[in-house]
């Protein structure tokens, strides 16, 4: 109808493209990567370094035929894997890629995107409860109860930030760290001495939001045969396959924005969509790093680990930058 | 896209001046918000599964946040998100799942207000409802600020501070119900 209309649509459309490509061939890098860690070639076979795999797997989970268990919930087994999508995409929708790459600026961009993740956990309970496994059942209670106390020290840490920079917007927070990595949030300044340990925190949580190795209890294939998505087959498999990466890439981004300074370049040259690329991949990498090289937690220590560890230290930062900020 | 000409989610047709079309249109969303609040509603107090219930409590306060939206106040609506859903929906379901056993899992006979009562209370509701919407002169206010965190902060702790504490008031309530309803499971 008009050129606006064509933007938000190419937008929004370019949005769901990445989350895509993103989904596809961050399993193929995990599958590498894992190969490499586990002194295993990894699949290789399809195209050159097997990076036909990912079309390969897709058509084949597309061409599956979707079963549903007798006893399941129909409607909320079919409805489950989209909730788990649709959030990950529309949080896409907001994160700034650089100055102008962002399909939809808000300035509440940060609430915008944990509100978006709070529906992820609501998918996790409707699949395992409506597949009526008793696996999927216990998984879906584990995965959500993490995915609460996590949310928790990540938000109080988000509010940390917020504060410092006034703003939710996540441009602005971007802009508030331009001019090299002396400007970053990650590095300490007087006013918020504890900002590497902030940093780790949010790591920590994103690690746990998006139910990853250390922390996959919701899916721990030795205990829970495959968790949450045990009954899923074909796409509905893909699709929380696929809501995982694109919310790793939504952590990353998030970490990214928060602490790393965006598109900005350390040393304060040629700021652009490339230097958010490269920090996104590199922190993905230690992702998939993290997940093949630590083994499993279990779920009380994971959750005295929030509780105990992780929410008492982030209020306690919370308290220090508030007082710090007043003086300074 | 500039943020300040774009209002709610069909700020982008709005710009391009074609106001009927944009009215229309706009109006169709806001049926189907409202439809989509409707049946939510209507799922939470009808589903015979306790979990469908609360998956319709869910969908109901997404449709209360896409309207919350589309009348231009995006914090409310994310708002309403992170908290109807991200909490209150989450942590009944939490509990319903923890109350174990499979019968306790369906909806129990309804209450007193069911029936004749119930119609009665429902059209008295009504019926106030149209007499404050009749009676009450609409002025559109303008924008207090452009999602500025301190001043919401400020706002919220002064003006607003009664509603403040009621919102806690309604996360307090949610706890406290699906801890009775795991405790009552559990006795069993």
């Amino acid at each position: 109808m008009s050129l606006t209309i064509l933007n938000a649509i190419i937008a929004v459309v370019a949005a769901i493209a990445f989350a895509a490509v993103n989904a596809a061939y961050l399993v193929w890098a995990e599958r590498r990567g894992a190969g490499r860690i586990q002194r295993r070639p990894g699949p290789n076979v399809n195209g050159p370094f097997g990076l036909l795999q990912p079309p390969a797997d897709g058509i084949k989970l597309m061409a599956k035929q979707l079963v549903i268990p007798g006893g399941a919930d129909k409607a909320l087994f079919m409805v489950a894997p989209v909730l788990a999508m649709v959030p990950a995409i529309m949080s896409f929708v907001t994160i700034p890629f650089s100055e102008n790459i962002v399909a939809r600026s808000m300035n509440i961009g940060v609430l915008m995107i944990f509100s978006f993740a709070s529906l992820g956990a609501m998918a996790i309970l409707l699949a395992g409860w409506g597949s009526r496994n008793k696996y999927g059942v216990m998984a879906s209670v584990r995965a959500v109860s993490q995915n609460i106390s996590y949310e928790i020290p990540m938000l109080i840490t988000v509010i940390t930030i917020v504060m410092m920079t006034g703003s939710m917007d996540l441009e602005q927070l971007v802009a508030a760290q331009a001019g090299g990595i002396w400007n970053w949030n990650l590095i300490p300044s007087l006013s918020s001495p504890l900002m590497p340990v902030s940093f780790l925190i949010f790591f920590i949580c994103s690690l746990a939001e998006t139910n990853r190795a250390p922390f996959d209890l919701g899916e721990a294939e030795s205990e829970l045969v495959a968790g949450f998505h045990t009954e899923y087959g074909s796409m509905g498999f893909g699709l929380f396959f696929m809501a995982e990466y694109a919310n790793i890439v939504i952590g990353a981004s998030l970490i990214t924005i928060l602490f790393l300074g965006g598109w900005d370049c350390p040393l304060g040259l040629f700021p652009g969509v490339w230097w958010f690329l490269l920090k996104i991949y590199l922190l993905i990498f230690s992702f998939i790093w993290i997940r093949w090289t630590f083994p499993r937690t279990t779920i009380y220590g994971l959750l005295n680990l929030s509780w105990k560890i992780l929410i008492p230290i982030s209020l306690f930062n919370l308290l220090l930058t508030a007082g710090l900020l007043k003086v300074f | 896209m500039n943020p300040t000409e774009a209002s709610g989610i069909l700020g982008f047709i709005t710009a391009d001046g074609l106001a009927g079309y944009a009215d229309a249109a706009a109006g169709i969303v806001f049926l189907i918000m409202l439809a989509i609040t409707v049946i939510g509603g209507i799922i939470a107090c009808n589903a015979e599964r306790l979990v469908r219930a609360v998956a319709g409590l869910a969908l109901c306060f997404l449709g209360v946040a896409a309207i919350y939206y589309y009348l231009n106040s995006p914090f409310l609506a994310m708002m309403q998100m992170l908290i109807y859903i991200g909490a209150v929906c989450i942590t009944i379901a939490f509990a319903i799942m923890l109350a174990a056993p499979e019968d306790s899992k369906k909806t129990g006979p309804s209450g007193a207000l069911s029936g004749p009562l119930g119609l009665v209370t429902a059209g008295l509701v009504t019926i106030g409802m149209i007499g404050l919407a009749v009676n009450t002169t609409f002025e559109v206010l303008p924008k207090i600020n452009m999602g500025e965190v301190k001043l919401i902060g400020i706002k919220l702790l002064t003006t607003y501070s009664m509603v403040f504490e009621l919102v806690s008031i309604v996360l307090l309530i949610a706890i406290i119900g699906s801890l009775i309803i795991a405790r009552h499971g559990r006795s069993k």
